[in-house]
């Protein structure tokens, strides 16, 4: 559904120049829900301005949708939904007749527009609003309206940029199981950008990680907790030095700590491998009176990857980076 | 192509109507400095203004026309800023729908609603003491129309390139106070020092409003008629082009 080779973007300003994307290559197959994360200023939301035609690449080669990106960025408008940061309905429009104008300036006819308006509201729980101004609704419907305009034209692939920010928690998982619906119901291939790692461990199968311009890693959700960061491991044996020496001997046990009475260490599957150190340990006359086994969260998995967490990264945004 | 391109702009057009057309307050607001000028500085003007002692409102209303347009089309821009800001703009970006129908639209709605505030400004006018002819009306409204598109087009453009209210704000009203007062709306620039009627004829703007004035006097194929009408197509051709190529440039 995308297949993206070589993608950069380099913006020029006034006596510098930035290079926002450097050398991107991905591919996402039909049916998918990838997550594109990523902390600010690394390049996320350039590269999907980039994949929905918003911005012109400044190199590179990219089939979006079954169309060239460069050759035929029509096309490729025709093929995708697109839902952005922002709200994409105007405030003082009335919901109904904004959505029917969208579906409009797809092509519908007027009687088409309005058989999938009234259709797209009561999925999207949203019935009833067609007549409401736009501004007087909450944020979790103006949000759900954001994905109604972006999915009229029943696109085969759906962008969402940041779809749940500034959310409140209910809204949010509401939000996200419409989202699922898109695909497990609709079959659409959706590609989204968040740095809410919440969002990725409810929607995302497999998630791309972009920092300084390029993909730097890619996998499932659980896969790079597991390769990545690893289970952290915490023991309370009666000798934690001894405990420690054996931990080491663990293969692939890493950041063998020992911090008074327990030891920590991070090992890829914490769940086999602390039973197996507690039966050596005890063999050894060294028993364990407690263990914790902790599974990584992502963001330990970009602190791995990027040496920054992606909390930090969303604090303190770095400037330059295209809107 | 043509067929989209006209279905877009009536889509667009209708969609940039809504708002107003649902609040007739609005449209009273934009009308209301002109009507004000109308009641409460026109009556000074009897007996005074005019050269050859004809009635004082056939060269008044037509400036109050050129009021009305400048004032009502030059802040078209604003009704963009918030939609580019929001994300409105965006997503009709990511939409198959022709930039030149994204501005044509828009700049068709803000004609239309100048023309139904100069019809109310023309009745007012008439009840106060104008006397123009049914079609010498509707053509000062086509003139007016012809610069309100060029006027909104050039408003929407500099609103592309600004993207703040706190800076658009101010660069109206620096432009808009001078290019007024130089065209001769409110006194006749017959006794203006020379380097002032130099800077007034320089104003196409003026053109216009003498054109007005000679169509509300009956002058329809006069010299000033003429000038006034090229000089306002001119303008509306010029920003309209402009428009649709920064359209283009800054929505990709």
């Amino acid at each position: 559904m995308i297949k993206v080779r070589g993608l950069t973007k380099t913006f020029r300003g006034r006596g510098n120049t930035v290079q926002a994307v450097n050398g991107v290559d991905l591919d996402v197959a039909e049916g998918e829900i990838v997550g594109f994360l990523g902390p600010n200023g690394a390049g996320k939301t350039t590269t999907l301005r980039m994949l929905s035609t918003l911005l012109r690449p400044t190199s590179g080669e990219a089939m979006v949708a079954g169309c060239d990106l460069l050759d035929d960025p029509a096309g490729v408008r025709l093929r995708i939904g697109y839902v952005g940061q922002g709200n994409g309905a105007g405030a003082d429009q009335r919901v109904g007749e904004e959505l029917i104008t969208q579906a409009r300036l797809y092509g519908m006819t007027r009687a088409a527009a309005r058989q999938r308006v009234d259709e797209l509201l009561t999925r999207y729980e949203l019935q009833g609003m067609a007549g409401r101004t736009v501004r007087t609704l909450s944020g979790g419907q103006r949000r759900r309206l954001d994905i109604v305009m972006g999915v009229l034209h029943r696109p085969p692939l759906v962008f969402l940029d940041e779809p749940s920010a500034a959310l409140d928690p209910q809204s949010r998982s509401n939000l996200w199981q419409h989202i699922s619906s898109l695909r497990d119901e609709h079959g659409s291939t959706i590609f989204l950008t968040t740095h809410y790692l919440d969002e990725v461990d409810a929607l995302c199968e497999r998630i791309l990680v972009i920092d300084g311009g390029r993909i730097i890693t890619e996998g499932t959700p659980d896969g790079l907790k597991g390769e990545i960061s690893g289970d952290l491991v915490t023991l309370e044996p009666a000798d934690p030095a001894a405990a420690a020496a054996s931990a080491e001997q663990l293969p692939g046990a890493r950041e063998v700590t020992v911090d008074g009475a327990t030891v920590s260490f991070r090992v890829s599957h914490g769940d086999t491998a602390a039973p197996e150190l507690m039966r050596t340990l005890e063999a050894a006359g060294n028993p364990v009176r407690a263990v914790q086994i902790k599974r990584p969260t992502l963001d330990d998995v970009f602190l791995t990857l990027t040496g920054r967490s992606l909390r930090d990264a969303d604090a303190n945004p770095e400037p330059g980076q295209g809107e | 192509m043509t067929v989209r391109l006209l279905q877009q702009t009536r889509l667009v057009f209708v969609r940039s109507s809504r708002p107003w057309l649902r609040s007739p307050m609005a449209l009273l607001v934009g009308v209301a400095g002109p009507l004000v000028y109308l009641l409460l500085f026109g009556p000074l003007l009897k007996g005074t203004v005019v050269r050859g002692g004809g009635n004082p409102w056939q060269w008044f209303v037509p400036g109050m026309l050129m009021q009305l347009t400048l004032f009502g089309a030059a802040y078209a821009g604003f009704s963009l800023i918030p939609e580019l800001r929001s994300g409105v703009m965006e997503r009709l970006r990511v939409a198959p729908v022709s930039r030149a129908a994204l501005l044509l639209g828009r700049v068709i709605s803000d004609v239309f609603q100048l023309a139904l505030q100069g019809v109310l400004l023309l009745a007012t006018a008439t009840a106060l003491g104008f006397r123009a002819s049914v079609p010498a009306m509707a053509l000062a409204l086509t003139l007016t129309a012809v610069l309100g598109a060029a006027i909104s087009s050039a408003s929407y453009t500099l609103a592309l390139k600004i993207k703040e209210e706190y800076k658009f704000a101010p660069l109206l009203s620096m432009l808009l106070v001078p290019l007024m007062l130089l065209s001769g709306v409110l006194l006749p620039m017959d006794a203006a020092p020379s380097w002032l009627h130099t800077l007034s004829r320089l104003n196409p703007l003026t053109h216009v409003v003498d054109a007005l004035r000679a169509i509300a006097v009956g002058h329809y194929g006069s010299h000033a008629t003429l000038t006034g009408a090229v000089v306002a197509v001119v303008l509306a051709v010029l920003a309209v082009a402009w428009g649709m190529r920064t359209m283009s440039r800054e929505l990709g």
